[in-house]
């Protein structure tokens, strides 16, 4: 209630003196504020020169966790590809001599479909798949979109402060 | 002078004044960008060529090459002529606005505007009251409802303030006492502006013209949050850029306008006493003219990034319970001027 009552009071037409109602002298008030503003650093980003340098939290495109030995961390669950809700990702599996025993044998994101809500990382129980910062995304047609593992992996030390932000915050 | 070199130095005029002015608008467009962007703390278009120097082009070229659509239920024909008499009657209004004094070059005296017509500030209030039809008809011809309202609300507008305009040109015609906008220069020789002798009908002047203009803050017959895009709604490629550019040529009319009744015209105060040589003379207030008219323009653009529009109701009550009788107050206060000093 405190709060309330502390806002300065509305003032209407007749609570004006005679110099507000003039309107003149208010009017060059206002041209002086922009005036100033004229001259004060600008905010625009040159884009293709200066690039935005995202935080952690942000959600760009989904990746494959790469480990040092040049393995990827994904055992081919398939949970990713069932939470999908826009069905981007195809994972098929396939057995292997590591520890690990499973892999993907083809892991594909399309591109077009995916939807950056990063359900795919949220569900992932081997943190292998999260969400990088890369936001340059253009192609020039459908088949470049579909994103296969040469494309995926991405070596874990690229994406530390991700996989940091996770543990923190998941 | 001879008949044939009247004409000849009038159509050299007219090809020169009338590029300038084609030039001049599509560069105030940028100019504009520029400005608004610079007030909002950004940077504005500075791609295309140096500092965005030839965006200009690039958009006149895709204007040009986008679809010309008229709506189905359009009066085609006052659809097509609106756009060309907003254009014509921006263009021609600048005949009579004198850009600098007389110009001696091989022993011919050549006076620096077009037309030195006898009636000019006559022939530039009838020609810009043409306007309101160039709006009226795209608004009605457009069948769209958004564009009626755009076109009322214009004609309602440029109607009102066409009275103060007129009244505060008053004040300025009883000092010069012609029509001629040379002898109004003329007559505020030294620091003898009207803008400083009487400075309620600058005021009134300058706040008409914006309405005039139809620019910020009287922009009602293209409110976009109401009004889509106004009368020119239904309007796309070359005929859109027709009404824009009329627009912006507008704005140089209204500011070559408030140059030469208010500002002094072309004078540049005491410049005779330093005794340069004619043509250097000439020329540096050909540079004052377009120096006052590009301070003019760029108020212009300041005030537009500044002030809210006014609501109709508001700008009704301005334009006749405020306006008009300051209007009139300032002919009363040049009477009295007169009479005490003459």
């Amino acid at each position: 209630m405190e709060e309330v009552e502390s806002k300065p009071v509305k003032r209407r037409t007749k609570d004006l003196n005679l110099w507000e109602k003039i309107y003149i002298p208010e009017i060059i008030k206002g041209l002086a504020l922009t005036f100033r503003n004229i001259f004060r650093p600008k905010f625009t980003m040159e884009y293709p020169e200066v690039k935005f340098e995202p935080p952690a939290s942000y959600r760009g495109r989904p990746v494959l966790v790469q480990e040092e030995s040049g393995v990827e961390r994904c055992v081919a669950c398939g949970l990713c590809s069932r939470v999908c809700p826009a069905l981007a990702i195809e994972v098929q599996a396939a057995e292997t001599e590591l520890e690990k025993e499973r892999f993907p044998e083809k892991f594909e994101i399309n591109m077009i479909r995916c939807i950056f809500c990063g359900f795919c990382e949220e569900v992932c129980p081997e943190e292998a798949i999260v969400m990088s910062k890369d936001y340059e995304l253009a192609f020039f047609n459908r088949e470049d979109a579909l994103y296969g593992k040469d494309k995926l992996l991405v070596p874990a030390s690229e994406l530390e402060d991700r996989i940091k932000f996770l543990r923190q915050y998941k | 002078m001879t008949i044939l070199e009247i004409v000849a130095f009038t159509l050299i005029k007219i090809v020169i004044i009338l590029s300038l002015m084609l030039f001049t608008v599509s560069y105030l467009v940028y100019f504009e960008r520029r400005v608004s962007a610079w007030i909002q703390n950004r940077l504005g278009p500075n791609r295309v060529g140096w500092q965005g120097i030839l965006q200009p082009f690039a958009d006149v070229f895709k204007l040009l090459l986008k679809e010309d659509i008229v709506p189905e239920k359009a009066n085609k024909k006052l659809h097509a002529i609106a756009p060309i008499i907003a254009l014509f009657v921006a263009f021609s209004t600048y005949a009579v606005i004198p850009f600098g004094p007389e110009l001696q070059i091989f022993n011919y005296k050549i006076p620096l505007v077009v037309a030195d017509v006898n009636i000019g500030i006559l022939f530039v209030l009838a020609l810009t009251s043409l306007g309101v039809y160039a709006i009226t008809f795209a608004g009605w011809s457009s069948g769209s409802k958004y564009s009626l309202l755009g076109g009322i609300r214009s004609s309602a507008q440029m109607i009102s303030y066409e009275i103060s305009m007129g009244f505060s040109i008053g004040g300025v015609l009883l000092f010069a006492e012609s029509l001629r906008p040379i002898a109004i220069v003329e007559s505020q020789s030294g620091w003898m502006w009207n803008a400083i002798v009487q400075p309620i009908g600058f005021i009134t002047f300058l706040v008409s013209a914006f309405a005039e203009t139809n620019r910020l803050p009287f922009d009602l017959p293209e409110a976009e949050p109401e009004l889509v895009g106004g009368f020119h709604t239904e309007y796309s490629s070359m005929k859109f850029a027709a009404f824009f550019l009329a627009e912006y040529a507008n704005m140089i009319i209204a500011a070559g306008l408030i140059v030469t009744l208010y500002l002094g015209g072309w004078q540049i105060p005491y410049i005779d006493k330093l005794g340069l040589p004619s043509l250097v003379e000439t020329l540096l207030q050909v540079g004052a003219f377009v120096f006052k008219l590009i301070a003019v323009l760029f108020f212009f653009l300041w005030i537009r990034w500044s002030l809210p529009r006014f609501r109709y109701d508001q700008l009704m009550n301005i334009g006749w319970k405020v306006m008009f009788p300051l209007s009139l107050l300032n002919i009363i206060w040049v009477a009295i001027l007169i009479m005490i000093f003459n």
